[in-house]
């Protein structure tokens, strides 16, 4: 998919499919794309170059068809705002077949209280959760999520998720944007990392962490140690006296081997420490540093990825086939 | 798992979903009483002031037989036009269209809705004034209602389709200024509280608010019909402002 706003490419031949009762995760910065890429899926504009279908239908040519299945919550603003919670969330209710039971909602999302309260009168974080019911109200089979804890407190960041795991375990496919790394590393089944309108990588956060394969061995020793031939394979710091870091590709046999060099050397070890990388540091590494200049996506590959079948290349976005 | 978010998805009939935004349109419009008070207060000064009072000439010797027809037309101006087209544009920018382009309610299901809730209101509103008028001492002609709601309905589809055009055009302070202007503009030279600039029959063409007003003169105030030339003019103007308002029609 490719999407231009005049001379700027906010969404430059990205590829993915979402699978049915699946979470996806678009994953990055500001102004990455992840919202362009979600506007053409919702059928608020076409895209520039490739295509999009969602469920099997064109989102702006079969729009009337599409949106009684989709449950959409933008990110931000879209409701009247002299109306109140419990009224929002009662006309949308109304426009579904078997919606969902309003109060049960309200509920779950903890805004019972505020069901006579008017929208512009609700916190950033209430106005979230209410939009979230509203996209959830109509039970759709397919959600599209921009940034839907953005604003919210750690409370109801909590119920947020531990609802969006209860969507996947029905059976409801999600879309989510977020950049929040331990959002997307808690829900995602696949994490599409993207960086200035390209895909910078995609797999799951398990292989994402892995594939970055850069995990990290602390070790306490007596300081001013020298590694020799035996740690050829290794990097080894010692970024403060007798605190070594010492990275590389490290499996079992490579940490018993790297604690009998210590060993060799008469040291004494006092503590040993494993630092698995996060979804953090691989995004870091990833989104941080020079824009990529005039590169198909296509040609980018960072070093680490693992192919995860048909994402780099192609032109199309499929969301739940 | 309790599956209660297991997928049904579906629109509900048609007819439910639109008699739902009407109920949403109407409860929002009755929550701004200032604006609704504006748009009969304006046009009850007029009647009142105009009607009763010499503090402007109008032509004929029956002063509230030219002024009432002309402030039932100003109303549905006001509502139809001025109303909607500033309420439409503050729903743009706070994004309540694009929420509910991406639900079930179809765009000729909210376009529906907001006409039928501005008509509603309409009736509502030219009742009201109508039975001041009554109250004042204005004696309409009832055997010439039906015609005079004819043209009434034809302004405001054409009041209707340049607020949702120019709401669909202009950034909402832009549409709010332009709105208040021609609604001030229409108020002096549309015939209301004095004559209309003579213009001859081209004139129906150039001010749908004085074509519409002496409509209703003509038929509530002395039991003729509808010049043929205003038929034709809001006839017109309502076919090319609602033809030009769907196409133009965006949801963000």
């Amino acid at each position: 998919m490719v999407v231009r706003y005049g001379d700027t490419t906010a969404v430059d031949g990205v590829s993915l499919t979402v699978s049915r009762g699946r979470v996806l995760s678009l994953l990055g910065h500001n102004g990455a794309g992840k919202t362009s890429l979600l506007q053409v899926c919702e059928g608020f504009r076409r895209a520039d170059g490739g295509t999009a279908r969602v469920l099997g239908l064109d989102p702006v040519d079969d729009h009337d068809a599409l949106m009684p299945r989709l449950g959409i919550m933008l990110q931000s603003g879209g409701v009247y705002p002299w109306a109140t919670a419990g009224e929002i969330l009662r006309l949308f209710a109304s426009f579904a077949a078997t919606p969902l039971d309003v109060d049960m909602l309200l509920d779950r999302l903890g805004l019972r209280k505020f069901e006579r309260t008017r929208w512009r009168r609700l916190s950033g974080g209430e106005q979230q959760r209410l939009s979230l019911a509203v996209a959830l109200v109509g039970r759709p089979e397919l959600v599209f999520l921009d940034e839907p804890t953005a604003g919210m407190d750690t409370e109801a960041r909590h119920t947020t998720w531990r609802l969006i795991e209860e969507l996947r375990a029905d059976g409801v496919s999600v879309l989510l944007t977020t950049h929040l790394l331990d959002e997307a590393e808690r829900l995602a089944d696949e994490v599409v990392i993207m960086r200035s309108g390209v895909v910078a990588a995609t797999g799951t956060p398990a292989e994402l962490t892995a594939a970055a394969g850069i995990d990290l061995l602390e070790v306490r020793a007596d300081p001013g140690l020298v590694p020799d031939g035996r740690l050829a394979d290794l990097k080894v710091t010692e970024a403060t006296p007798g605190g070594y870091a010492i990275a590389g590709a490290l499996d079992a046999a490579v940490i018993s081997d790297v604690l009998g060099w210590f060993a060799a050397k008469d040291a004494q070890v006092t503590a040993v420490n494993t630092r698995r990388r996060t979804l953090e540091d691989v995004y870091l590494a990833l989104t941080t540093g020079e824009k990529p200049t005039g590169e198909r996506p296509t040609g980018e590959k960072p070093t680490g990825e693992k192919p995860t079948g048909g994402n780099t290349t192609g032109e199309k976005a499929k969301v739940a086939r | 798992m309790s599956g209660v978010f297991a997928p049904a998805p579906g629109r509900a009939s048609m007819r439910s979903v639109v008699a739902s935004q009407i109920r949403m349109e109407l409860t929002l419009t009755a929550r701004r009483g200032e604006a609704v008070v504006l748009a009969m207060g304006v046009p009850l000064l007029v009647l009142l002031g105009a009607g009763l009072t010499e503090v402007t000439n109008v032509p004929g010797d029956d002063r509230l037989a030219f002024v009432v027809p002309g402030v039932l037309a100003l109303t549905v101006m006001s509502t139809a036009f001025t109303g909607q087209a500033i309420t439409t544009g503050y729903e743009r920018s706070y994004g309540v269209l694009k929420r509910l382009g991406a639900s079930p309610l179809t765009r000729p299901g909210l376009l529906f809705a907001k006409t039928a809730a501005v008509l509603g209101l309409i009736v509502v509103q030219l009742i009201a004034l109508a039975a001041v008028g009554l109250a004042v001492g204005w004696r309409p002609h009832f055997e010439a209602v039906l015609p005079a709601l004819g043209i009434t309905v034809l302004a405001t589809a054409a009041y209707s389709g340049l607020a949702l055009l120019m709401a669909s055009l202009l950034r909402p302070e832009a549409t709010t200024g332009a709105a208040t202007l021609i609604y001030v503009l229409m108020l002096a030279a549309g015939g209301i509280m004095f004559a209309a600039p003579d213009l001859g029959t081209w004139g129906w063409f150039v001010l749908p608010l004085a074509a519409h007003a002496e409509a209703l003169r003509e038929t509530l105030s002395y039991g003729r019909s509808v010049p043929t030339a205003i038929w034709l003019s809001l006839g017109a103007w309502a076919l090319v402002l609602v033809t030009a308002a769907a196409r133009k029609f965006r949801w963000e």
